[in-house]
C-alpha cells in the first residue's frame, strides 16, 4: 500500500446523504477480476446527467470528495473504494461513513476523515463560491486545512501509523502467526468443517 | 459484571490483544462468491501464499450466474470470466465449490445454513454485507471486503476493533399478515440507515423468541440496511432443533458437547449494552418502503410523505430526491401504487418458508395481467423442495416464471433487471436507485405483500385481497 502522510488538492462537493455503494458503482461494473479500471463505473447513474458536480469542468481535477452523511453504505464492494482511487480521489470527507467502506477505505489506502456536519457545510459553501481552493489533509498533524481554516480530526493511532508507513495488514498478521496456530490447537472439536464434503 | 452475547462470541475468538491495536479475531467460516474473491486470489499469488484453512472455507456461484438455461453456457463473456475464475481459484487453492448446477449451489446465505455449516457462536465472515443473515443462529457474522477476503485467506483471521452492542427489543405477538420482514422495516425506519453504525445489534424480546430460524435469518439478514455490520438473535430450541441432523451439523459426543456450549451463549442477565431500542409487535403493520433507502418506509396503509413535513433537512433532502427518481407524489395512498415486476427471492426473502407463505396466498388465483411475477428460488435445494410440495406448479399455474438459484433480481447483475422507469415489488433488501437495473424502481416489501400485489397489480397485502 502507498504511504500516506498528507496531501493538497482541490475538491468536489457531493451534497447527498445516503450515497450508498451501488450509487458509487453499480453492480453491473462489479465484473472485473483486477482492482483497476474502475473509474468509468463511479457514480455511473448520476454521470450521465451533466449538472452533476464530476462533470462540471472546475471539479474536473479534484482529488478530495467532500460527502454528506452516511457516505458508503449498502454492499460491502472494495470495488466502491477501487472506483474512486482509480478515478483519482485520494481522500473522502463526511461527517458519518458506513462501517464496510470506511474499513475497505483504511485497507486500499483512501484516507476518509470524519468531520462535523457544520465543518462540511463550510467546506460545501468554501468550494462551491471558490473551486480553486486546495485543502491540505495531513495525517502527521491530523487536520484539514483550507483558506486559513485548520480543523482537527480524530482516527485511531493502528490506522494512522499503518497507513502512514503503507504497510500491508497480512505481512503485519504473519508477524502473530504463532498465535493463530496455538488458538487452532485448542479450537473445539465440534465446530464445523467444510472439508471433507458431507 | 455480565457479558452480551456479542462479547461472548468476540472473548472466544481473541487470539492476541494489545493495548491500542485491534484485537486479532480467529474466524471459523468464511464464505466466498465469484464477485468479491478474484482480486484476494491474486494478492495471494503476488505474495506467494496459501489458503491457511482450506477446511474452514466454502465457495459458491450467485451473484452472476443466470437464472434460466443454466445448463448452458454463460451468456455474458465477463460474467463468465467472473465464474471461470472462482472455480479456477478454488481448484488451485484447494476451496470446496458448489458450481452452477450443482445440487447444494445457491446464494451464499442460504447456502451455509442448510448445510449446517452455519451454527452457534461462531464467527463468519464473507465478502458480501448480507452475512449478518448468520447472526440468525447466535454467530458473529458480517461482511467484510476483498482486502480482509485475502486477509481471512491468508491467516484464517482479522484485525478487528470490537464494536458496541445494541438491544432491539420486540416484545408482544405480531397480526396475522404481519412478518419478519415488516419487523427489520420498522426497525430501520425508527433508527435509521446510519442508526446501527459501530454496534452489533442483539434482537431479543418474546417477538423475537417466536419465530421460526428462517423468519429471524431475514431480520439479520438486513441489519446492515440499519448500518450495522452486524445481528444476533441468541440461540435456543429452535435454533438447536434446526441444525441438529444438517450434513454438517456435531454427531454423536460432539453434539452433545456442541449442544452444551450453545446453551452458555445468551446475554447476561447483568449484561449491559450501549444502546437499547424497543418495539412493540402488536403495534406493528405491513410494511413498504417508498423511497431510495431501506429507512425510507412506512406501513401499507399510508400515504407518500410530504418532504417539507421532514424537520431534518438531510432527511428532506434525501426525500426530494427520492420521490423524484421513484416518481411519486406527496399524499398518494401507498396502496394505489401499480407495479410492473414483483420478484420473490434473494437471501432476505429466497427460503422455502417465503415461497411457501407467497404460494398460500396465491395458490389457484391468477397474477395481474399487467405484470410479471419473477420467482427465484434463494437455493438449488430449496429449489427442489419447493418442487416436491408442487409449490413451483401453484407459480406457473398463476403466471409467474418459476427460476434457478441466485441473487437475480436483487441486484440486478445477471440478466434478471429491472427497466428503465419500471417499479417493482420485491422481497428482497435494497431499494437503492438502479439497485435493481438502471432506473429501475424497487419498493421492499415482504412474501406476503409481493403475492398479494402480484394479484392485485398494486401495492396490497393478503387483507387487501
Amino acid at each position: 500500500m502507498e504511504k500516506f502522510i498528507k496531501h493538497s488538492g482541490t475538491a468536489v462537493p457531493l451534497r447527498r446523504s445516503n450515497v450508498d455503494t451501488d450509487q458509487i458503482i453499480p453492480a453491473v461494473y462489479l465484473k472485473r477480476i483486477t482492482k483497476s479500471g474502475f473509474e468509468d463505473g463511479l457514480f455511473a447513474a448520476w454521470r450521465n446527467d451533466p449538472a452533476f458536480e464530476l462533470n462540471q469542468p472546475q471539479y474536473k481535477s479534484a482529488t478530495i470528495l467532500v460527502a454528506g452523511p452516511d457516505f458508503g453504505t449498502g454492499s460491502s464492494r472494495e470495488h466502491a473504494v477501487w472506483a474512486l482511487q482509480n478515478y483519482g480521489f485520494k481522500v473522502v470527507l463526511s461527517s458519518r461513513f458506513a462501517d464496510i467502506f470506511r474499513g475497505n477505505s483504511q485497507k486500499a489506502g483512501l484516507l476518509t476523515v470524519i468531520l462535523p456536519q457544520d465543518e462540511i457545510e463550510k467546506i460545501w459553501l468554501e468550494i462551491e463560491s471558490k473551486p480553486e481552493t486546495t485543502i491540505t489533509v495531513d495525517l502527521d498533524s491530523k487536520t484539514v486545512s483550507y483558506a486559513g481554516t485548520t480543523i482537527a480530526f480524530a482516527i485511531d493511532d493502528y490506522t494512522r501509523w499503518r497507513l502512514m508507513e503503507g504497510l500491508d495488514d497480512i505481512g503485519l498478521t504473519f508477524t502473530k502467526i504463532d498465535q493463530v496456530s496455538n488458538f487452532e490447537e485448542k479450537r473445539a472439536s465440534f465446530k464445523p468443517k467444510t472439508l471433507p464434503i458431507r | 459484571m455480565g457479558k452480551t452475547l456479542a462479547e461472548k462470541i468476540w472473548a472466544e475468538h481473541v487470539v492476541s490483544s494489545t493495548a491500542g491495536e485491534p484485537d486479532l479475531l480467529y474466524i471459523d467460516l468464511h464464505l466466498i462468491h465469484e464477485v468479491t474473491s478474484p482480486q484476494a486470489f491474486d494478492g495471494l499469488r503476488l505474495a506467494d501464499r496459501k489458503v491457511r484453512r482450506p477446511d474452514l472455507t466454502i465457495a459458491t456461484e450467485d451473484h452472476n450466474v443466470p437464472t434460466l438455461n443454466i445448463d448452458k453456457p454463460i451468456a455474458d463473456p465477463v460474467s463468465k470470466l467472473q465464474v471461470d475464475t472462482l472455480r479456477k481459484n478454488c481448484a488451485e487453492f484447494g476451496v470446496r465449490i458448489h458450481s452452477l448446477g450443482d445440487v447444494e449451489q445457491g446464494i451464499v446465505h442460504v447456502v451455509g445454513p442448510q448445510l449446517g455449516i452455519t451454527q452457534p457462536g461462531m464467527t463468519i465472515v464473507c465478502g458480501d454485507s448480507h452475512t449478518s443473515t448468520h447472526g440468525a443462529f447466535g454467530a458473529l457474522a458480517f461482511g467484510i471486503g476483498t482486502s480482509e477476503v485475502e486477509h481471512v485467506l491468508a491467516t484464517q483471521t482479522l484485525p478487528l476493533i470490537r464494536p458496541k452492542t445494541m438491544a432491539i427489543n420486540v416484545d408482544g405477538n405480531l397480526k396475522p399478515g404481519v412478518t419478519s420482514k415488516d419487523i427489520i422495516l420498522a426497525v430501520i425506519a425508527k433508527i435509521g440507515t446510519g442508526g446501527g453504525q459501530g454496534y452489533v445489534l442483539e434482537y431479543r424480546g418474546s417477538a423475537i423468541r417466536a419465530l421460526s430460524m428462517e423468519a429471524r435469518m431475514t431480520i439479520c439478514n438486513m441489519s446492515i440496511e440499519a448500518g450495522a455490520r452486524a445481528g444476533l438473535i441468541a440461540p435456543d430450541q429452535t435454533t438447536f432443533d434446526y441444525v441438529k441432523g444438517k450434513p454438517h451439523a456435531p454427531s454423536g459426543a460432539d453434539w452433545d458437547l456442541a449442544l452444551a456450549y450453545w446453551r452458555t451463549l445468551v446475554t447476561d442477565n447483568d449484561a449491559t449494552f450501549d444502546k437499547e431500542i424497543y418495539l412493540n409487535a402488536d403495534d406493528l403493520a405491513p410494511f413498504v418502503t417508498w423511497g431510495t433507502n431501506p429507512g425510507q418506509g412506512l406501513p401499507l396503509s399510508e400515504s407518500v410523505p410530504n418532504p417539507a413535513d421532514f424537520t431534518n433537512p438531510e432527511d428532506r433532502g434525501a426525500a426530494e430526491r427520492a420521490l423524484e427518481y421513484m416518481d411519486l407524489k406527496p399524499g398518494t395512498p401507498l396502496k394505489s401504487i401499480k407495479v410492473d415486476t414483483v420478484f420473490l427471492g434473494s437471501c432476505t426473502n429466497g427460503r422455502i418458508e417465503d415461497l411457501r407463505s407467497a404460494a398460500e396466498v396465491i395458490k389457484g388465483k391468477k397474477i395481474a395481467s399487467s405484470l410479471r411475477l419473477l420467482v427465484v428460488p434463494g437455493s438449488a435445494r430449496v429449489r427442489l423442495q419447493a418442487e416436491s410440495e408442487g409449490l413451483d406448479k401453484v407459480f406457473l399455474d398463476a403466471g409467474a416464471e418459476w427460476r434457478s438459484a441466485g441473487c437475480s433480481m436483487c441486484l440486478g447483475m445477471n440478466p434478471d433487471q429491472l427497466k428503465p422507469g419500471e417499479r417493482a415489488a420485491s422481497t428482497s433488501n435494497r431499494n437503492f436507485e438502479g439497485r435493481q437495473g438502471k432506473g429501475g424502481r424497487t419498493h421492499l416489501v415482504s412474501p406476503l405483500v409481493a403475492a398479494a400485489t402480484a394479484l392485485k397489480g398494486t401495492l396490497s397485502s393478503p387483507a387487501d385481497l
